[in-house]
């Protein structure tokens, strides 16, 4: 019923959850429980960011994973749509392909990263390829998806109304795909920023995920957690950025009131 | 008044549809249906549930090729979807994604008219079904009642020379749905355009038409008689279970149309 108080009063349990659990791992660190060299403290993980910050390799390695992130999502989704509109063009063509596409499916991407580094060598490229094989299949079976789903009536008074089939692409098909593919931002651009960054792990001169594997390199505990925390927020603004999107351009939705939903970014 | 006649495709027809016959599997839908609808006129097609009224609807909007027979559109046979006729559905076909005004303006933006022209046209069309005020409203921001007007004025935009509606406001309450019939009744008058209608609501037959279609019980239906109403013109629909003839004409229908009924019902059981 009144749920602005209430909504404030959960972030002020949240920020306190979250205190609660910092301040204990900093004190079990002072204190001796935690061995540092292991699990760092807190306040040194702040510091490491600050001067990554400062020095400004920080940007650097941010920027690089979320161009590799959104490059990944742009052609992979372009990719997942085309192949979507094709195979629900051509039945006979997507009964061929289907055991295919489950079995690239099936298969989990990271084994591909190996292969992707000996192609495309350790710049950009391997790790957009790997971002690519995952976001494609989610924005297929989406695309595919929202097709199979357009509502036979609606298509059928769209013909009524003197549709021409490109035309009943564009006002009825695939408006119906993309609430499906919008649907699936979330994950897609989730999905996109784990892959690289376990691509930048493997092997790569620049990203958040080479920045933690050199840090591992080291036994540098702090220099792990704070590729973490880096990552951790900046999946939270990108995550947000994409809620706002959505709203936008699903406006035409009704928004019923639910629970957060989970998801990966 | 009752004329058990309905023989030969006629020239002067503005929809014949011809021994139109309708396989569905091992099934019949359809068994040599026969329909000509004079221009001009409000007719209704009445018939037990099942009874295949939708699909001889669908066979008239081009949307189903029938197994056999013949259909034609002022005495030219067509194929594919039926360019001169408008479709009403039971359903909601609003394109959720546009806005009402674009979703009046589809059929005009279809046909490729000038933009502006067409933006025109179906602001005043909105205004014409009391929706002024809603143009830049979502679907799902509509009532029941107002979602068909914005269907009702999407069909007329275009200017159709036949109108086939498929029970359109069987999903409205009662009095919402004495004011869209008394709406199609407003905009009908004076038109000149033909409109074929099917209900399973002989009440709602009755007191729209000039003609009462039946079709019997299917699977297999066929043709089973059809009734001419000359109930006076305009007609007030909020008075006509007033009215003394309305109740005649009704009583003489409901007994050829019960049979059926009870026959589809034993069907069934």
């Amino acid at each position: 019923m009144h749920a602005a108080p209430e909504r404030r009063s959960l972030l002020v349990w949240q920020l306190a959850l979250a205190s609660t659990l910092l301040l204990g791992w900093e004190w079990g660190a002072a204190a001796g429980h935690l061995d540092p060299f292991f699990f760092s403290r807190p306040s040194e993980v702040l510091l490491r960011i600050g001067q990554w910050g400062g020095t400004g390799t920080l940007w650097i390695h941010l920027w690089t994973t979320f161009v590799e992130a959104a490059l990944s999502c742009a052609s992979g989704g372009l990719l997942g749509i085309l192949a979507g509109f094709l195979l629900a063009w051509a039945p006979a063509l997507a009964a061929l392909l289907h055991p295919y596409i489950r079995i690239g499916n099936a298969l989990p991407r990271v084994v591909l990263a190996p292969i992707f580094l000996l192609w495309f060598g350790l710049g950009v490229w391997s790790k957009v390829a790997l971002g690519v094989t995952v976001v494609f299949f989610i924005v297929f079976f989406n695309t595919s998806r929202g097709v199979e789903e357009a509502d036979t009536a609606m298509i059928d008074n769209a013909r009524m109304l003197g549709a021409s089939d490109a035309q009943l692409f564009r006002h009825v098909l695939v408006p119906s795909a993309l609430t499906w593919i919008f649907s699936s931002l979330h994950i897609s651009i989730g999905m996109a920023i784990v892959a690289v960054v376990v691509g930048e792990y493997l092997g790569a001169s620049r990203g958040i995920g080479y920045l933690i594997a050199q840090a591992e390199g080291v036994f540098d505990a702090t220099g792990v957690f704070a590729g973490m925390t880096v990552l951790a927020v900046g999946v939270l603004i990108v995550g947000d950025l994409i809620t706002r999107l959505e709203r936008r351009l699903l406006r035409w939705r009704p928004r019923p009131a639910r629970s957060e939903r989970a998801s990966m970014v | 008044m009752i004329a058990h006649d309905a023989t030969g495709l006629d020239a002067h027809s503005a929809l014949s549809l011809h021994d139109i016959v309708v396989p569905f599997g091992s099934r019949t839908v359809l068994d040599r249906v026969t329909l000509d609808v004079d221009a001009g006129r409000f007719v209704s097609v009445v018939g037990p549930s099942g009874c295949g009224k939708s699909t001889l609807l669908n066979v008239a909007a081009g949307l189903l090729t029938p197994g056999g027979g013949r259909v034609a559109m002022f005495g030219e046979p067509f194929s594919g979807v039926n360019r001169r006729a408008s479709y009403m559905f039971q359903q909601d076909v609003l394109l959720p994604w546009k806005t009402a005004l674009e979703n009046v303006q589809l059929g005009l933006l279809f046909r490729r008219l000038d933009r502006r022209d067409a933006h025109a046209r179906a602001h005043g069309w909105l205004e014409r079904v009391g929706l002024r005020g809603f143009e830049n409203s979502f679907p799902y921001q509509l009532s029941g009642g107002m979602r068909k007007r914005v269907a009702l004025a999407q069909c007329w935009i275009v200017d159709p020379e036949v109108i086939l509606m498929d029970e359109p406001f069987s999903a409205l309450d009662v009095h919402t749905r004495l004011r869209m019939e008394q709406e199609i009744l407003g905009l009908w008058t004076g038109s000149g355009k033909t409109v074929v209608f099917v209900t399973h609501d002989l009440e709602e037959a009755i007191s729209l038409s000039d003609e009462v279609v039946l079709l019997s019980a299917g699977p297999g239906s066929r043709f089973a008689g059809r009734y001419t109403i000359d109930l006076p013109r305009p007609r007030n629909l909020l008075d006509m279970k007033a009215n003394a003839q309305f109740h005649d004409v009704y009583s003489r229908i409901w007994s050829d149309l019960r049979q059926e009924v009870m026959r589809s019902h034993a069907r069934r059981a």
